[in-house]
């Protein structure tokens, strides 16, 4: 009986040391996808412009590893990612994209004023795919492999310096 | 001038909160009258003064909007209307931490003027306590978060208030929680003092008591109006969401309401010593460790806005500090605590016991939720515990604790038999059977539901049967007390299981003109149109519901722009009936000019937080019932002092 009067403290001693612990940890902002390593879920979305088919995953079982860009009209860091993207799609990579709440004159506006890296652009109204791929906000791009794995999940603009890990990340996916 | 009088006014604070410790911790030691122990009462009285001086100038900033003062710029807004320039005061971090030492630099300076009943050296080691506990929240305030700091350069406009706190209910919970939680470290201070001298005592219980009750009723109010707030203000259509932050509320509330039954064993039979003091300690462990998950952001919460890590250091420091004292010094003295009087397990005491049992467990299983996620991110697994997880684990306990709530005041203090409250056991245990069986038979539900709208009916009966025989005028207002908080217990209750029960929702887009139901309600949505407020422009959408052949009901929910600062938030509409609310909030206009429309018909929902305030005004109850029977009892002390000296005057003469 005499050792019980000792549990509280020793429980608190245990949070006190687990609370500060975690203090010192630096705070991660990003919420990383659970879906790295899994089949993309399956869904089919709608062209949302003229003359650039929609995206479903059927799109990535081709055997060939493509970039899927989650991005919208509507988002900033997606205009500054633009040129990157623009480098990728030059050497030879494919990237489809989800167009995240947008609108069909938006889109068109945007390709227009900040060039087209998509091969396929799809329209995700409700944000269903973001969703279900785990996707916290946009821009974020993912690297799916010719099985329709996702094999890396990349969170924020697409980067100058990205662009060769992405390339590097695409290779190993072949 | 006024934020400077402010500070200097916190300094002094300080400065007796350090006195009262060093003349308490002395007068242990030695003659308790002497020097610096004798300066410990007027020190503690003089320590409100001040610190209720330095809140009044914070208000007084705010409330002219002084611009050069750092937190009155970056939370204020000369356009803001008056009753959120002052709310906006206790809005942010600084303030809200002057508040809470307020608060209870007021408390510490109430007992020190009014209690006399305790030994002087409990007494003083008690101030000495409340000392000690103030001079860290001095610290944090004077050295890490200064609310009356100035700016180099004044601001040319305040940056405003966050626009989810521009609401009237921000101006009632936030101080509301506080008064509780600084309510229990006022209990939390007796249980040290009485620790210090070893002198747990029934009288000890009595002085204890009411500083427990109205922290409890002002926590009860406080989770009140924080559920109904966040209720109507978020715009999500629930009413509790397992946030931490409402954990974190929740948990000093569970241990109160235990600290709160058992110290009533020890007032009336002299038991549960050593409980009574754990319970007081751990009250305040939980309230201290609420503020630490609100301010740290090591959870995520709703309460984000208050995030500060360096601040969540301090905290935990003062956490560590506190309550690591505090439990050591129970290690230490706990076996030196004589044990109490002994009962039988079928007796008031033994139900009270029980039920202490089944909310500490609730307690540690609402910690353990709310705390697991810290645990396995330190093995880098990220994990969210939610109902699934709260609510079937809680009602193991809760179910067996509510059962136990219903008969427990039937039982006798000491010895008691089940045979002789048969009755009343039948009649409690039938209509929980039957309303079970019907609502089974007729109603498609889950379990938990079914279960809570049958113990709901019958708890609200058996709340009412102490009374049964007994002459209603002659029975004492604290039982009233009891009376209704139980019967509160019960409302509150059927209107969480009608509410999961019942619960209609509708998601839809609509244009001007369409209508939809939802329930047995025909809402129609007439138009959608721009309104402007003083610091706002907003969606403003003018929806009409009927149900039936009665009066349509007219409903203004909003989807509102704020400017200062920039942010969208939901201004939901509800329409109270006496059987439940309707629900609406407008969304955002889709591609094709339709609106997004949300409604809920909620039956009963309302009784949820009629039954926390019919809980707390039971609370209120038992303190008139308490303080009154005190004072009759000093007034016929004091009487018979007076008729003791007349008598020997007499005989002198």
């Amino acid at each position: 009986m005499r050792w019980t009067v000792w549990a509280p403290l020793a429980l608190f001693t245990f949070f006190v040391g687990l609370a500060a612990y975690q203090l010192s940890q630096p705070k991660d902002e990003f919420i990383p996808s659970g879906m790295v390593g899994k089949p993309l879920p399956e869904f089919a979305l709608d062209p949302i412009v003229d003359g650039l088919p929609g995206v479903s995953t059927d799109d990535f079982q081709d055997g060939t590893p493509k970039l899927l860009n989650i991005w919208a009209s509507w988002c900033l860091p997606c205009i500054a990612e633009a040129p990157h993207l623009e480098r990728l799609k030059e050497a030879g990579v494919e990237i489809l994209g989800v167009a995240i709440r947008d609108q069909p004159e938006d889109v068109a506006r945007f390709l227009e004023r900040h060039g087209n890296p998509y091969a396929q652009i799809g329209s995700d109204d409700l944000s269903a795919i973001q969703f279900e791929i785990g996707s916290s906000g946009v821009p974020e791009t993912y690297v799916i492999d010719g099985a329709g794995i996702i094999r890396h999940q990349h969170i924020g603009d697409v980067r100058s310096d990205d662009v060769q890990m992405l390339l590097a990340l695409l290779e190993e996916a072949r | 001038m006024i934020a400077e009088l402010g500070l200097a006014a916190l300094w002094m604070c300080a400065a007796l909160a350090v006195l009262q410790l060093i003349g308490g911790g002395l007068a242990q030691r030695g003659d308790e009258a002497s020097g610096m122990a004798a300066l410990v009462r007027p020190a503690a009285i003089v320590q409100g003064v001040l610190a209720g001086f330095a809140f009044v100038c914070l208000l007084w900033v705010f409330a002219v909007t002084d611009l050069s003062v750092k937190l009155v710029a970056t939370n204020s807004h000369s356009m803001k209307p008056m009753i959120f320039k002052l709310s906006g005061a206790w809005g942010n971090h600084e303030g809200s931490m002057l508040l809470w030492v307020t608060v209870m630099a007021l408390a510490g300076g109430l007992i020190a003027l009014v209690e006399k009943r305790l030994p002087v050296k409990t007494m003083q080691a008690t101030l000495a306590a409340q000392g000690f506990v103030a001079i860290g929240f001095y610290a944090f305030l004077l050295l890490s978060s200064n609310p009356f700091e100035r700016l180099p350069m004044p601001a040319q406009e305040g940056q405003g208030l966050n626009p989810l706190l521009q609401d009237i209910g921000l101006a009632f919970h936030p101080p509301t929680l506080y008064f509780g939680y600084v309510g229990l470290s006022v209990a939390f201070s007796f249980a040290v003092g009485a620790l210090m001298t070893r002198q747990v005592t029934p009288e000890f219980a009595r002085v204890m008591r009411p500083w427990v009750l109205g922290a409890w009723v002002f926590l009860t109010l406080g989770i009140t109006a924080g559920s109904y707030w966040a209720y109507y203000e978020l715009g999500w259509g629930g009413w509790w969401f397992w946030d931490p932050v409402e954990n974190a509320s929740l948990m000093p509330w569970l241990a109160a309401t235990a600290l709160l039954h058992s110290v009533s064993v020890l007032a009336a039979r002299d038991a549960l010593r050593t409980w009574t003091i754990m319970l007081g300690v751990i009250a305040f462990s939980m309230s201290m460790l609420g503020t630490f998950l609100v301010r740290s952001g090591l959870l995520t919460s709703v309460h984000a806005f208050a995030v500060d890590p360096e601040r969540g250091t301090f905290i935990l420091i003062l956490l560590a500090l506190y309550i690591g004292g505090a439990l050591l010094l129970f290690g230490l003295r706990a076996g030196y605590v004589r044990e109490g009087e002994r009962f039988q397990l079928t007796s008031r005491e033994g139900a009270l016991v029980f039920n202490n049992v089944m909310l500490s467990a609730i307690l540690g299983i609402v910690l353990l939720g709310t705390l697991y996620p810290l645990l396995t991110e330190a093995f880098d697994i990220r994990v969210s515990v939610g109902p699934p997880y709260f609510n079937p684990v809680g009602a193991i306990f809760a179910i067996p604790m509510l059962l136990v709530m219903a008969v427990g005041p039937l039982l006798r203090w000491r010895r008691d038999s089940i045979k002789r409250i048969g009755l009343p056991l039948a009649i409690i245990g039938s209509i929980m059977v039957t309303v079970a069986v019907l609502a089974g038979v007729l109603g498609d539900m889950a379990i938990l539901p079914l279960l809570g709208l049958a113990i709901a009916i019958g708890l609200a009966v058996a709340s009412f049967l102490p009374l049964r025989g007994r002459n209603l005028l002659r029975v004492p207002i604290a039982t009233w007390g009891m009376v209704l908080a139980h019967f509160g217990i019960a409302v509150a209750l059927f209107g969480m299981a009608s509410e999961s029960a019942f619960t209609k929702e509708r998601l839809a887009a609509v244009s001007p003109g369409d209508t939809i139901e939802v329930g047995d309600w025909q809402v129609t949505l007439q138009s959608v149109d721009p309104i402007a407020g003083p610091n706002w422009t907003a969606m403003e959408a003018r929806v009409f519901a009927q149900r039936g052949a009665g009066e349509a009901i007219e409903l203004a929910p909003q989807s509102r722009n704020f400017w200062a600062p920039q942010m969208q938030t939901t201004e939901s509409a509800l329409a109270t009936t006496w059987d439940g609310q309707l629900y609406a909030v407008i969304g955002n206009r889709a591609g094709d000019g339709r609106w997004q429309l949300r409604l809920w018909w909620k039956p009963f929902v309302t009784f949820i937080w009629y039954g926390g305030l019919l809980i707390s005004l039971g609370g209120a109850l038992a303190i008139i019932g308490r303080v009154l029977a005190d004072l009759k009892r000093r007034s016929v002390q004091s009487r018979a002092g007076v008729r003791r000296t007349e008598r020997r005057e007499k005989g002198f003469a």
